[in-house]
């Protein structure tokens, strides 16, 4: 605590909800309330009704939410996988080298997702890789979309971590592989849950890239939003929101009751 | 806690086709070129082992031998390069130059975890995630110790530092000295030939720290083929626990000896300095054991067959804090200013037999306890004495005079800037009080 006065402890209370609540929680409130409104044409929504819910909790709303969750957990397994191997790989880099791998890997979140989305429609159109069409080339642009921040918090947990743990059981006679099982991996595990929980959010919510990409058969929540919301269903999409983001949470949730589990210090 | 030395024999006993116990090869060096058995003697070798950061030298040129069964320990300031030395043998840093050498085998190129070393760091480095008794069984089950045998060995190495009781926590249930007490037992159940301790104690409170000491001494005891490695800063530690004590500053080793030998007949200045924080005074030879510092002559105690420093000659000479004592003032042969001591032929003896005085003006009093430590301007020297506890300390600014005994002093050639002498200057003064530290 900085502020040590009651009145300055209010005083910043007072300004955090000021500012906090109508940039952060006031939005979702909105989309909340529209979700269940038949009508807003005054200050609030009128006719409170679940016919929205309804309407989305048929089949091709549900396969979207499905279709989102799946790509999600493969994106944030597969980005933890090769982003993690990489950091790992890359943590005995000095100088040069480890610069123009943090930049390969950075690279994709600096080019605008659209770009992403279409250099890979490009690349993968042709055999032999023939991949448009398919559901997996919505995966690999969340993979290659969400790589870099599972890449850069493993990179900074590996920064973190003392190396004395390693060394102390190197010397007990294990061998790099063991000491990477045994040792690091379980010592990295809260950080390793917070960045799958970090990729699972941002894939569950991309829509531009998604947008380029995506065949009839795999179509994400947030595309089905756009669509709801461009056709002018305005409380549809909104209904169709609420699903995506308490769907979102609920799997956030469920991984930092993981993570608490796991932290040791 | 009232382990005897029933745990090292026990141990064996309790796992059944161990082909080497604890005790195997004991006193006996393994037969040179052939890779230690695990718990038998094997002594270290730094063989002119130099290591360098950049451009920086941390090690230089490093010519050790740690003996079976003995426990050496590094003793220097940080950055005195005892460290480096440790993790060479360790295998966490590699020589620019020269051989590491672990039981006759030479070890440079190896990867630490073919070594076969036991490592205990100053902040444990316990596996947070493990419990205590998976920490202790971790080097067992990486060096795949058969299951069998795993149970019976974590057993032992807990009853061996007395954290039998807690094989079921975590090691932040733990206090820091537990948590020390299991991380030796980690490194002591793979049976290692050399255990190595970096800054061991440090991190421990005083009280903690001299009862873990005399814990090292006694697993010591109970396991005489383990050689160690000690890097330590603490002096106190390093005279209590070694057999030697090697001496580093500036990345060179400065002197290597018992810590009797390093105590009473340092070779260096910093040596002297640093073991027992000596005074260290730049006198002037004279002849016949004679030496002139200022005004004052001193008296040091000849020995037969051994040449002091020709007359005119400049040397050092070493004055430990605990072997000046404080004169009544109506004690003091002469407390003129500037014709203090005795005269230039004739040493003398003062009205009550002293010889030695040493006039000077107080600078400051501490009072430790038990002793007054009184900083004393003298000679263009600050001198520090421990005197006992007084009931009247000097005032700041009082003069007084101090006396030390002919045979409390050791000379060093050369002014306060000396290196490495060749031999000793005075051999070990004989059963001159052998209380040490």
């Amino acid at each position: 605590m900085l502020v040590h006065s009651r009145a300055g402890r209010i005083a910043a209370w007072v300004v955090f909800f000021v500012l906090f609540l109508p940039l952060f929680a006031l939005p979702f409130l909105v989309i909340v309330m529209a979700s269940f409104a038949t009508n807003w044409s005054g200050a609030f929504p009128s006719h409170p009704t679940f016919a929205h819910y309804r309407a989305v909790g048929g089949g091709d709303s549900l396969h979207a939410l499905t279709t989102s969750l799946l790509t999600a957990l493969c994106a944030s397994v597969l980005a933890l996988l090769v982003g993690g191997w990489a950091a790992l790989a890359a943590e005995k880099l000095r100088g040069g080298t480890r610069k123009v791998i943090d930049a390969l890997f950075v690279l994709p979140v600096a080019v605008p997702s659209v770009v992403v989305g279409l250099s890979l429609l490009v690349a993968f159109s042709q055999p032999p890789f023939l991949l448009n069409g398919t559901a997996k080339i919505v995966i690999l642009a969340h993979t290659v979309l969400v790589t870099a921040f599972a890449y850069q918090s493993v990179g900074a947990a590996l920064a973190r971590l003392d190396p004395a743990y390693e060394q102390s059981a190197a010397s007990l006679g294990a061998r790099p592989a063991y000491v990477l099982w045994r040792v690091r991996l379980p010592l990295l595990l809260p950080s390793l849950t917070a960045a799958a929980g970090l990729c699972f959010a941002l894939s569950m919510g991309e829509l531009s890239a998604t947008m380029m990409l995506y065949p009839p058969d795999w179509m994400p929540l947030p595309v089905q939003i756009y669509g709801a919301t461009n056709r002018g269903s305005l409380f549809e999409g909104a209904a169709l929101a609420v699903v995506l983001m308490v769907s979102t949470l609920l799997v956030l949730l469920v991984m930092g009751r993981v993570r608490t589990r796991a932290t040791y210090r | 806690m009232t382990r005897t030395g029933s745990a090292t024999s026990d141990d064996p006993a309790a796992t059944p086709g161990t082909p080497t116990g604890p005790d195997a090869g004991k006193g006996s060096a393994p037969a040179p070129g052939s890779a230690p058995a695990p718990g038998s003697a094997s002594g270290i070798r730094f063989d002119h082992v130099t290591v360098s950061y950049g451009a920086t030298t941390v090690l230089d040129a490093l010519d050790l031998t740690v003996e079976p069964g003995e426990v050496m320990a590094l003793l220097g300031p940080s950055g005195s390069g005892k460290t480096t030395a440790l993790r060479a043998v360790a295998g966490f840093v590699t020589p620019a130059a020269g051989r590491v050498l672990i039981g006759g085998r030479d070890v440079t190129g190896l990867p630490p975890y073919k070594r076969g070393i036991g490592m205990v760091v100053q902040q444990y480095a316990l596996f947070p995630h493990l419990r205590v008794e998976q920490n202790v069984a971790f080097g067992l089950r990486a060096n795949r110790t058969p299951r069998a045998e795993v149970g019976p060995r974590v057993a032992a190495a807990l009853e061996m530092t007395g954290m039998a009781d807690y094989a079921r926590r975590y090691p932040r249930e733990l206090s820091g000295g537990q948590q020390q007490r299991v991380a030796i037992a980690r490194a002591l159940a793979i049976r290692p030939g050399v255990l190595l301790l970096d800054e061991p104690l440090s991190a421990l409170d005083a009280q903690l720290r001299s009862g873990m000491l005399a814990e090292l001494a006694r697993l010591h005891r109970e396991l005489p083929d383990v050689s160690i490695l000690y890097v330590t800063h603490d002096q106190i530690e390093a005279l209590t626990l070694a057999d030697r004590i090697a001496v580093l500053d500036q990345a060179r080793l400065q002197d290597c000896g018992t810590p009797h030998e390093l105590y009473r007949t340092p070779r260096t200045a910093f040596t002297a300095g640093f073991v027992g924080s000596a005074n260290l005074l730049r006198v002037r030879a004279e002849g016949h054991g004679v030496f002139r510092l200022g005004t004052a002559a001193l008296r040091v105690a000849e020995h037969p067959g051994v040449p002091g420093p020709a007359p005119g000659a400049e040397a050092t000479m070493c004055l430990r804090p605990h072997v000046l004592r404080q004169l009544a003032s109506e004690d003091a042969p002469d407390a003129t200013p500037g014709t203090g001591g005795y005269p230039d032929t004739d040493p003398g003896i003062g009205p009550a037999g002293e010889v030695n005085v040493l006039h000077g003006t107080v600078t400051g009093v501490q009072w430790r306890g038990h002793t007054h430590r009184l900083l004393v301007e003298a000679y263009g020297h600050e001198l520090r004495a421990d005197v006992g506890d007084l009931r009247q300390p000097p005032a700041v600014g009082a003069r007084i005079a101090l006396a030390f005994d002919p045979q409390d002093a050791v000379l060093l050639p050369g002014g306060l800037t000396a290196g490495a002498a060749d031999g000793r200057t005075a051999p070990a003064a004989g059963g001159a009080g052998d209380g040490v530290g």
